[in-house]
């Protein structure tokens, strides 16, 4: 069980804030890090609050550095948290190409 | 720890978030208890972002009609989120005379509900969103539709619930509820009990195999749909879309990319991973289908898909309800996939409901004790 409610302390204020993490969406470490004090406490919520992982590059870049700073800011291993689902396709893909799948023959 | 709370939820998607939210406000003590890793993990999260009134069963109409003009105009500045809500209409589109018979009927009783709903002509449709191609030959319009932002919504009903004194607990899968002198007063999980005066049970299609431990049924079976995002585009239209054929639906994000729904419609007979993936036929599917009815989008890049499961109900409409067998159970399941968009006025109603207070819209046509077998 994952108790939301418990003591994680106060957020604190810190100078490398304004840090972009996900250069994709723009999201920074300070909203990252407030985020989890607003209660995001998995990667996939955060992921969904912040849109941090959730543009072109779909976190390939950025994923290492969110869990870490969410775990900090939660007090535990980054071990212990789950990396967000990674979803088909691999690399972005134009329609008309994924729509061709059927090819005639 | 503290196992009591004056209302326990189980769930926390959406539905269990905003009633979570709208009983705190009203000095209820709440507890969520939701059996995933994360908040809204369900179709929460997995939803096109439909905030519709057409093309919606009579019977649950009044719910969205409620939510879109007294709670969507104001959500978020209420939940300090942006939601990303758009009023900007809902085009149903046709490309046969049939699909405009359908689109006709549903109109037709969304009239009869006091709905402005009307069917346009395919030039209409296209001096509303001049993408769409010639293959439009017309559609059904609601002005006071829109369409906002499933994740941030639910997201901040749990922050705003959170804030002012909700207690949430994840990776808390509840087995079973429990009667004591013929109330229900129980939530059992694998390692706790948890005490309360009423459950709201919003556990979408676990609530199934939950209220039976209680006796009740509730008709509903899972049901697939899949989604996709593209990266972002320039803006290009505010609308909803949906289809007469069903073949897509979806909305371009404020961030710009376009999500769409569809389906490929083999979903029913694909094999059960008991986790919602998605299939390669699925997207391409989806994507035949936006491409007929928008040419230009055929560059746009797919960055992401994803499946997720509707809880859906014999008669596709959800049970929103109180239990005569059960007291202190209320009952908020099988949203049939279309729960988002009604979710701010069913988490207010659930609210009253607990309370005791009369409700904001009449709820006797989602009763759970609605399901006859054929006569």
């Amino acid at each position: 069980m994952n108790d939301r409610s418990r003591d994680i302390g106060p957020f604190v204020p810190a100078p490398d804030d304004d840090m972009i993490i996900c250069r994709c969406e723009e999201v920074t470490k300070g909203e990252i890090r407030r985020a989890v004090h607003d209660g995001m406490f998995t990667i996939a919520e955060i992921r969904r609050y912040l849109r941090a992982g959730m543009g072109l590059c779909q976190g390939q870049t950025c994923s290492k550095l969110v869990k870490s700073i969410v775990a900090r800011e939660l007090n535990v291993s980054p071990a212990c948290l789950e990396p967000a689902t990674s979803r088909a396709p691999m690399r972005p893909t134009e329609m008309y190409i994924l729509a061709n799948e059927e090819r005639e023959v | 720890m503290n196992n009591h709370a004056d209302v326990i939820i189980v769930g926390g998607g959406i539905i269990g978030c905003a009633a979570a939210y709208y009983l705190t406000k009203k000095g209820c003590s709440v507890l969520v208890l939701e059996g995933s890793k994360d908040i809204g993990n369900g179709g929460s999260s997995r939803n096109g972002g439909g905030v519709r009134q057409s093309g919606r069963d009579p019977r649950e109409l009044p719910l969205a009609m409620y939510g879109i003009k007294n709670l969507w105009p104001t959500l978020s500045e209420e939940l300090e989120v942006d939601c990303e809500y758009h009023q900007d209409g809902n085009l149903r589109l046709g490309k046969t005379e049939k699909h405009l018979e359908i689109l006709q009927g549903l109109a037709d009783r969304a009239r009869a509900c006091g709905l402005d709903v009307r069917m346009i002509d395919g030039d209409e449709v296209r001096a509303i969103n001049p993408y769409l191609s010639d293959e439009v030959i017309g559609a059904s319009w609601c002005p006071t539709d829109g369409h906002a932002n499933p994740l941030t919504t639910t997201l901040g009903y749990y922050k705003m619930a959170r804030r002012l004194g909700a207690r949430f607990i994840t990776e808390e899968p509840v087995i079973a509820l429990k009667k004591i002198k013929g109330h229900l007063r129980q939530v059992i999980t694998a390692e706790n009990v948890y005490e309360c005066d009423t459950v709201i049970l919003a556990a979408g299609l676990g609530s199934r195999d939950i209220a039976a431990t209680v006796g009740i049924d509730i008709p509903m079976q899972p049901a697939m749909l899949e989604a996709l995002v593209t990266e972002a585009q320039p803006p290009m239209f505010d609308q909803m879309l949906g289809t007469a054929e069903a073949d897509f639906y979806g909305h371009q994000t404020k961030h710009g990319s376009f999500v769409f729904g569809g389906t490929s419609g083999l979903e029913g007979f694909t094999k059960d991973n008991h986790t919602p993936v998605t299939s390669s036929i699925s997207a391409p599917s989806t994507c035949r289908g936006i491409i007929k009815y928008f040419p230009i989008l055929k560059d746009a890049k797919i960055v992401r898909t994803w499946a997720g499961w509707m809880d859906l109900c014999a008669d596709k409409v959800p049970v929103i309800s109180p239990v005569s067998e059960v007291p202190g159970l209320i009952l908020a399941c099988g949203f049939s996939g279309h729960g988002f968009g009604i979710a701010p006025a069913v988490g207010t109603v659930l609210s009253q409901l607990a309370l005791h207070e009369t409700t904001a819209v009449d709820l006797h046509e989602l009763r759970y004790d609605r399901f006859r077998a054929k006569a």
